[in-house]
């Protein structure tokens, strides 16, 4: 029997042509050169934003309404304000339509007709946002006879609704069924499962949902352009003209006067305060495991 | 004819059944630990409520075509079809057509998709398949932070940052050397249509890149692990072994960005010029159907002018909405069969 030993066995691995290995080490650079060239913008927005932003930002930026053009000092109370009752509005009317439709869709939206009011939500989400604005501007504007926050509040929840459906029935779907079985179980009513059990277990998931909706909406500008319009006073009625923190910044951002170019930069300051605040919130709570109730 | 033996069952008809014994117990014991009551109505008056919730949102889309359309009969009658391939726009003499804008929307968002597909590309492919763990995290929440500022701030960020620096640095330079191409031909204002694709690219760039991060994510390991079992350098596995088997969803992703681009107002209104011409240079101001119903909307003086501005907002509509549509069917066709995620 000849000895198998006979031919050496040897594993090298073929030499990788040094064409392979540039292309190998070009394209690798080129994906580590993307994501430098990706977070340079953002960066930069961000380091002008505190740099421009903070310099600019005082006690009476936050007290103070604006004052007339080329006169120094004032601020944007009425428009941080305004944005906080729009938001209010809009929180009030899409909220619970939101995650009535995606509970809706979770517990009862299993057939043809779920499917379709979920291809409808994202077809919702997908609506630009200046035409929510005109439509808004039809049904409420025109309505009433005048720009007012109720328009800015319900084209805003125009917006949020999609996003909140579409989180509020995911998360209720990560709900177990076991847990909706032990409740119907021990005789609770369907209403009331769904209520104080499935979306109970699953509240901080949608509270995620609801979050990221209100980032979304809280620094839209086009919505509020024909809706919201503006208004350089403190205004608490629904029914006249409002300022908003993000036309505010649009407005000084257009205009030819330096003093406004910087109240400009220090309200888009607390604008991306306000929206990173909410992301990191929903990024903590996320973190710390949605379903603490369910497992 | 052999007629069944008498006595025989007859099988076609019913059979004999063994009469139920009933038991009866005391009443008592059957009825439920917790009364139910009128639940049922309860249920059901839920159930409506919530249907009603659910019936909202196909109402808002009903509403929306059904407000896009009635406002835009005045200048549909007027114009017809024609009005997409007019190209004045005169207010003064009532004389409205869009081509200018739609070529605006055109140009721009396709700027910023030429500029921000390989970027994003890259970004993903680095997230997915190169980055230690410990950064994924870091860089998958970066990337997704850039999605969440408002687009007033990216406007805000390009006019005082960006079309400064096109001005004074980059169009001379593309000029000088890319002159000949007669894209960057033309004074540099630093506004227009280059600024409007460069800031549309960056607000493009997370949409794309977590869509494809997904759609990667999505391709099983074992694909990874055959193609680097041939011998082949990370790069070759990454191209044969994972684009090509989520090119449709990154595809997708393309498009869904394409989607965002040609909606986008704000940051493009800031930086874009504002001017209804059409112009071949990147560098002349130009004008797209965001902008022009942003900046003209609350000021259009006739029935005829508001209506064109609405019907000019309808083609956006349909036309995002047809983007948005081709572009989840690509996404669901590939990340189909894994659970559902939230983008979160």
């Amino acid at each position: 029997m000849p000895e198998p030993t006979s031919i050496p066995v040897r594993f090298t691995t073929a030499p990788v042509s040094l064409y392979r290995r540039a292309v190998n080490l070009a394209m690798t650079s080129a994906a580590g050169l993307a994501v430098v060239l990706v977070l340079l913008p953002l960066g930069a927005i961000f380091a002008y934003l505190v740099y421009k932003g903070v310099g600019a930002l005082n006690w009476d930026f936050l007290t103070q309404i604006p004052k007339p053009p080329g006169e120094p000092g004032g601020g944007m109370a009425n428009a941080i304000a305004g944005t906080g009752l729009i938001l209010l509005i809009a929180s009030c009317m899409g909220v619970p339509i939101g995650i009535g439709a995606g509970i809706y869709l979770a517990e009862y939206g299993r057939d043809r007709f779920g499917d379709l009011i979920r291809f409808t939500a994202d077809v919702l989400n997908g609506v630009p946002s200046i035409v929510v604005g005109i439509v808004a501007y039809s049904i409420v504007v025109l309505t009433q006879g005048h720009f007012s926050a109720l328009a800015g509040g319900v084209a805003l929840a125009i917006m949020m609704i999609p996003t909140i459906t579409r989180a509020t029935e995911e998360m209720l779907l990560l709900v177990p069924n076991a847990v909706r079985e032990a409740a119907y179980g021990l005789g609770v009513p369907r209403w009331r499962t769904t209520l104080s059990i499935t979306l109970r277990t699953a509240t901080s998931g949608v509270i995620t949902g609801v979050m990221l909706a209100f980032a979304r909406v809280a620094g839209e500008t086009a919505p509020l352009l024909f809706t919201a319009f503006g208004n350089q006073y403190w205004n608490w009625k629904l029914n006249q003209p409002t300022a908003a923190l993000s036309l505010q910044v649009y407005n000084y951002a257009i205009s030819p006067f330096d003093e406004w170019h910087k109240q400009a930069w220090a309200g888009a300051l607390i604008l991306i305060v306000l929206i990173v605040v909410a992301i990191s919130a929903v990024r903590i709570a996320a973190s710390r495991g949605m379903l603490k109730g369910a497992s | 004819m052999a007629e069944p033996a008498f006595g025989a069952p007859r099988l076609d008809a019913p059979q004999p059944v063994a009469e139920p014994q009933l038991v009866t117990r005391p009443r008592v014991e059957n009825q439920p630990l917790i009364k139910a009551g009128s639940s049922h109505i309860a249920d059901e008056i839920f159930r409506y409520a919530m249907l009603a919730c659910g019936l909202c949102v196909l109402a808002l889309v009903a509403i929306i075509i059904y407000e896009l359309c009635k406002g835009s009969k005045l200048s549909w009658h007027a114009f017809g079809f024609s009005f997409f391939f007019r190209s004045e726009w005169d207010p003064v003499n009532e004389q409205f057509g869009a081509l200018p804008f739609v070529y605006g929307t055109i140009v721009s968002s396709i700027l910023a998709l030429v500029l921000a597909v390989p970027l994003a590309v890259g970004v993903a492919i680095f997230i997915t398949e190169m980055c230690p763990r410990s950064l994924k995290g870091i860089l998958a929440f970066t990337t997704e932070l850039l999605a969440a500022i408002p687009s007033v701030i990216y406007g805000l960020w390009a006019i005082f940052v960006l079309v400064p620096l096109l001005r004074q640095y980059v169009q001379p330079w593309l000029a000088r050397y890319f002159g000949w191409t007669t894209l960057f031909s033309g004074p540099p204002y630093g506004i227009g249509m280059l600024a409007a694709g460069i800031i549309l690219a960056i607000m493009v760039v997370p949409i794309v890149s977590s869509i494809t991060r997904e759609v990667m994510t999505a391709v099983p390991q074992q694909q990874r692990e055959a193609v680097l079992a041939l011998g082949a350098t990370r790069w070759e596995m990454i191209r044969t072994g994972v684009l090509r088997n989520a090119r449709a969803g990154i595809l997708g992703g393309v498009i869904l960005g394409l989607g965002r681009a040609l909606g986008e107002t704000m940051a493009v209104t800031m930086v874009i010029g504002n001017r209804p011409d059409i112009a071949k240079s990147l560098f002349a101001p130009g004008y797209t159907m965001a902008s022009v119903i942003a900046n003209e909307f609350s000021e259009a003086t006739s029935d005829t002018y508001l209506s064109a501005l609405v019907e000019v907002g309808l083609a956006l509509f349909l036309v995002t909405i047809i983007v948005n549509i081709l572009a989840q069917f690509l996404v669901w066709s590939v990340t189909r069969g894994m659970p559902a995620r939230s983008n979160a």
